[in-house]
Order: C-alpha cells, then structure tokens, then sequence
C-alpha cells in the first residue's frame, strides 16, 4: 500500500503544482502510515525526475511510450490505473487542473474509486476518509466520505504549502502496455515562456470599471513590475477589450492566486466563484458599497485611472525597477 | 447521427446558498432552478451543428436525471429546441451514480456524439461527462472549446495550458465543454414554447448502482476580515502595507 501522486510535466519538466501535488502526498501517506510513489507519463530526463524526491516520494516511476506521447484521457487512465494495481495503491492523487479533470473521473470508474475533486485541504480523517471540498462554486465548503477500498483525490491548485525534504528516492523505469490512441491531434496552437494565470501567485484583474481598452497599460505594467499575470472580468473579455484567455469567475477560468488585484470590478458572485480561493483580495473601485470590498482585505476607494499609476510607482521603487 | 445533451438541474447562479438539518442538506426554499449554464450552451451549439445540414446531425436529444420536480428545466430545453428528451427517475446520489443512468440511455439509444458540461454549479464534480466515458469505454476530450462536425467527422478543438489544440476522435465519444462552445445561450421562442408542451419526455427507470461517497456536511466559508481601507489621495501606502503585511511583495 502507498499514496500514489500522478505528476504531469510540461515538455519535460516540472512546475511548483508537482511539488505541491508530492507535498500534500506526503501528508496524507503520513496519516495513513505509508510512503509517496510519484508516476511521471512521458519523456523526463532523470535530474528532473530526482527532483520530486525533494518533496517526500520515495519511489519515482517513470512511463515512457510512444502511444503516451500526447495526451489521451482513455490512455492516460489505463496508465495510471496499471501503476496503480501494481503498486497497490489505495490513495491516488491528481492535481484538479485540466489533465486532472480530464483523468481522475475516468480512474474513478476504472477502479471502483471514489474520487473527492477540487480539494484544497488535507482529508479531515483517514478513517471514515472524508475529505473537504469546495462546492455551489466557492459559495460554501463540503465534507464528503469516500467510501471505497481506494481513493482518488484532485487537489486544488495553490492550497498547499511545498514542504522539503531529504532526497532518497529511486528512479524505476516501468514497461506497461499502451494502444494506440482512439484521438489524433491535428494542430497546435501554443504560446510558450508567458506566465499561465492559472500559475501566477499575483493575479491584477480588470473589469467594465477600466472604461476603455485603451486605458489597459498602467494595469498591464503593474503585472509585469509584481512579477504577475493579468485576468479580467465576463464583459471585458465579451466585449472584446481583452483576450479570452484572461476571463476568470464561474464561466471562466478558476484561479486561486496569493494576491489577486480587482480593479474597476463589482464583485458580482459569478466572478467571485473564480477568485474566491485567493489567499488575499485587493479592490480598486470608485462605489464604497461595490461587494467587491466584502471579500476583499484592502481596497482603495477612487478613479482607477488615477490609482494604477500610482500603484505603478510605489512598486517600481519597491521592486529597484 | 444523433446528439445526446446530458443536463443538470441548478440553483440560479446568484443563488445565496442555505443550509438545513444540521448544515447536512441543501435548503431548496426559495431556490430557482435553472438549466447549468454549460448544459445551456451545449444544447445551443448541437442545435447549431444540427441547423446545418452538411452536419450529418440528423437529432438532437436531452436527458436528465432527477425527480419529476425537474420537469420545468427539461420542457425548457424542449423549447430550446431540442427533439426529445430523456428523464431517468431517480434522486441523483453522487456523480457515479448519475453517470450510471446516463451509460443506460446511451447503451438503449446509441448516440454519436455526447456532449456534458465541464462542472455542474452545485457540487461542481467536474465528474459525470469523464465516468460516462469510461463506463461505456469510449474517448472523451475535455475541455472542449468548440465543436465542429463536417460530413458526420467531429472536429473538436480543446484548451490546454497557454493554448489550444485541434482534436479528431472516432464516435462515439463525450465532449466535455467550457467557455467558446457557444457564444449565447439560445432563447426559447413563443412557439418553441408551444411546441415543448408536446414533445415527448421519455421516461427510465434507474438502474440499481451504489454511490461512491456521500456528502456529510455543508459549511459556508469563513467571513474575510473586514477590508482595509486607503486613502485614494495616498494609493502608493497600498504597495507599502501589502509588503509589511502579506509579505507578498
Ligand atoms: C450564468 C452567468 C455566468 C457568469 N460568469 C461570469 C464569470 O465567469 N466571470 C465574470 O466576471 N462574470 C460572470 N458573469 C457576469 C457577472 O454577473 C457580472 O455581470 C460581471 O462580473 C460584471 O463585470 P464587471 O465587474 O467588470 O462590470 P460591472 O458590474 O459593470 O462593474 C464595474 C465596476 O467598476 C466600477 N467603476 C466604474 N468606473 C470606475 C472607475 N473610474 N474607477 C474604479 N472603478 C470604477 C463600478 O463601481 C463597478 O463596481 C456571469 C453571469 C451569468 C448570468
Ligand atoms: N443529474 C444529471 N442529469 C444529467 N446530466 C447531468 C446530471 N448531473 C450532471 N450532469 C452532466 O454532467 C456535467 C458535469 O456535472 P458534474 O460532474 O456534476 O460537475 C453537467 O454539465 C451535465 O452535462
């Protein structure tokens, strides 16, 4: 018995989300008296693989096969669920981002496993194994038992602290069937080396509030001095002021950043679903009774366009910029 | 080729959400229920794909599981513009279970493409379209961003991190959507309105399966801290107490 952790890389490598996924395992394998074993699909050369020893696996297994080589979920489940049985695992855990939810459902079924999803803390007990889980879109919390032999949990991206350790572990090739895919990509369409919302610890948002997309610099370049990434609300993204890719909230993307920075947004509950996991929460509005500032920790009262450049200042200094 | 459009029964998004026995159940007083915004977009995308003749698609059906009170959410999809629907009578206990039902209908029914949301609003599983899938052994492509199908060949394009990717599959297969599948939800006409009334509302009894897990306990997020105001004439003290305070900068 041990806690399986699923961690995918990005064109061989890594990300914080690996080590906070081998982390979190760490934990729980300590309520469950067990050890970590990390399953690593893909082309990963061994230094980096090493790597997840540094969070408290123990065991580094690694698939490589050419029907593996792009993600399929069918294939991807097979994969898991064969380590799986072969190491015997009773608790499996995925990160919640897009390959997570594309996969752990799947496994449920596979394994007969009850699958918490979304999880942002460590289960509440091992036994009845209950974990805690968010729900009705951030509007309220859930204890949940999972009531199989084998468990499968999706964490929460950014809910867990990264925990160091010393670095044991052993690499082990692993040879297991895969058949051919039943998907084919056909194209790609990719940027590479720009910071993913979905990863950035400052997050500064825009909403209907910026007035014009032309009036988007001085947020922009606030990002870029914090070492951020740049979101926006539902109707700027509609209207077309900024890309759809920065859209965050219920219909959006989901983002849980340290600092997330809303500038010229109402903090309507749709938007606030997206957000809401945010460890702290700015407002810059001109209207002191916008919800926003009912979530938020800080907040400023005034014109955003007169704020930001301000804002812009005060961090360069900060920063030596 | 036939399109099924699984849909699930929610409160209104701006719904303030109760609690009742014990914070163990979902207070429904007062809750407007609505079709999950994903279901909502889905079904307006497979009656776009449908409109278009050179498709293929030939029918477009919903199906739900959940009590006869859902009725209202499945005749307003009839009067989307769906061709039939589908209600299996049961509670839904957890997401495997419901995924169960749907495997059922598909197996009696055989549909090509299976569209499902990407989450439901309420217990926002993210689960059902991905254990369907695995149920009946078919591909299932996440994400999906945009549906295209061309001679009875679907061509789905799916999000990925920091871009998108162009995807063919064989069918059937489930698509799981999100945010592009459809620009607006379709609106139900007067005479789509009319017509719903008498569409047909087919009617399956569950199939015997065990929930996975069981939800013990609802709790609303801890209250924030009240906010922290400064002064607009003095914005720049925000960078210097966020440094001091979060540490974060
Ligand atoms: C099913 C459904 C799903 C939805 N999903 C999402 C979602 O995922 N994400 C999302 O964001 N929305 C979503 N919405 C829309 C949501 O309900 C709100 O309409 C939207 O979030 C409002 O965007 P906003 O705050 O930018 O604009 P507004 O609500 O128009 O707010 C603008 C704010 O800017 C302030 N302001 C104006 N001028 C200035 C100034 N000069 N300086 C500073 N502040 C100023 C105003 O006081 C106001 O508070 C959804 C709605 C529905 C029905
Ligand atoms: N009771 C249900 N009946 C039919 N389809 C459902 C039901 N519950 C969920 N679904 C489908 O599964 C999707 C994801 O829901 P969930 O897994 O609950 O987050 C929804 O968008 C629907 O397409």
């Amino acid at each position: 018995m041990s806690v399986l952790v699923y961690t995918e890389n990005w064109d061989g490598k890594f990300k914080k989300v690996s080590f906070e996924l081998i982390s979190y395992a760490s934990k729980v394998a300590e309520m469950l008296n067990t050890d970590v074993a990390a399953l690593s699909i893909g082309n990963v050369a061994n230094d980096e693989l090493q790597k997840l020893g540094g969070y408290g696996a123990s065991k580094i297994l690694s698939v490589e096969n050419d029907n593996a080589k792009v993600f399929d979920a069918q294939n991807y489940t097979g994969i898991i669920a064969q380590v799986a049985e072969k190491i015997g695992a009773k608790v499996i855990i995925i990160a919640n981002n897009n390959t997570g939810k594309a996969v752990a459902p799947r496994l449920s079924v596979k394994l007969k496993a009850a699958l918490g999803a979304s999880v942002s803390k460590l289960p509440l007990s091992v036994s009845p194994f209950t974990i805690y889980k968010r729900s009705f879109s951030g509007s309220a919390f859930s204890d949940v038992e999972l009531k199989t032999d084998i468990k499968i949990i999706t964490l929460a991206q950014n809910s867990f602290e990264l925990i160091e350790t010393a670095n044991n572990a052993t690499i082990e090739k692993v040879d297991i069937n895969v058949d051919a895919p039943k998907t084919e990509v056909i194209d790609v369409q990719k940027q590479t080396g720009k910071l993913l919302l979905t990863d950035a610890e400052i997050v500064v948002s825009g909403g209907r509030g910026m007035k014009s997309p032309d009036n988007w610099g001085p947020l922009v370049e606030l990002a870029e001095v914090l070492g951020g990434a740049t979101a926006c609300s539902r109707p700027v993204s509609d209207e077309g002021w900024r890309s759809h890719e920065e859209h965050t909230g219920q219909t959006g993307k989901i983002i849980a950043p340290n600092l997330y920075i809303a500038v010229g947004i109402s903090g309507a509950t749709q938007h606030i679903a997206g957000v809401s996991g945010s460890k702290y929460i700015v407002a810059i509005n001109n209207d002191k009774s916008a919800p926003i500032f009912e979530v938020a920790q800080y907040g400023i009262v005034g014109d955003a366009q007169k704020i930001l450049p301000q804002l812009v200042e005060a961090a360069k200094q900060v920063k030596g910029k | 080729m036939k399109i099924l459009v699984c849909i699930s029964n929610v409160p209104d998004t701006t719904t303030k959400v109760k609690f009742t026995d014990g914070d163990t159940k979902l207070d429904t007083a007062g809750i407007q229920w609505v079709i999950n915004p994903w279901d909502e977009l889905s079904l307006t995308r497979a009656l776009e794909i449908k409109d278009d003749a050179s498709s293929g698609v030939k029918s477009v059906t919903v199906a739900h599981v959940g009590p006869v009170t859902a009725e209202p959410t499945i005749r307003k999809a009839l009067a989307i513009g769906a061709d039939s629907a589908i209600r299996v009578n049961a509670e839904p206990s957890d997401a495997y279970f419901v995924a169960a039902q749907l495997a059922e209908v598909v197996k009696q029914e055989q549909f090509d493409i299976i569209m499902c949301g990407i989450e439901s609003s309420d217990y926002n599983g993210s689960m059902v379209g991905s254990m369907l899938a695995e149920m009946l052994n078919i591909p299932s492509i996440s994400a999906v961003s945009n549906l295209k199908v061309e001679n009875e060949k679907p061509i789905v394009t799916r999000e990925i991190d920091g871009g998108k990717e162009v995807v063919s599959t064989s069918t059937p297969f489930v698509a799981i959507v999100q945010k592009g599948i459809a620009k607006e939800p379709r609106i139900a006409a007067m005479r789509g309105i009319m017509m719903a009334r008498s569409k047909p509302i087919k009617l399956y009894e569950p199939v015997a399966v065990d929930a996975l897990t069981s939800y013990k306990k609802f709790e609303l997020p801890e209250a924030r801290p009240a906010c922290k105001f400064v002064d607009a004439e003095n914005a720049k003290d925000l960078i210097a107490l966020l440094q001091s305070e979060t540490k974060l900068i």
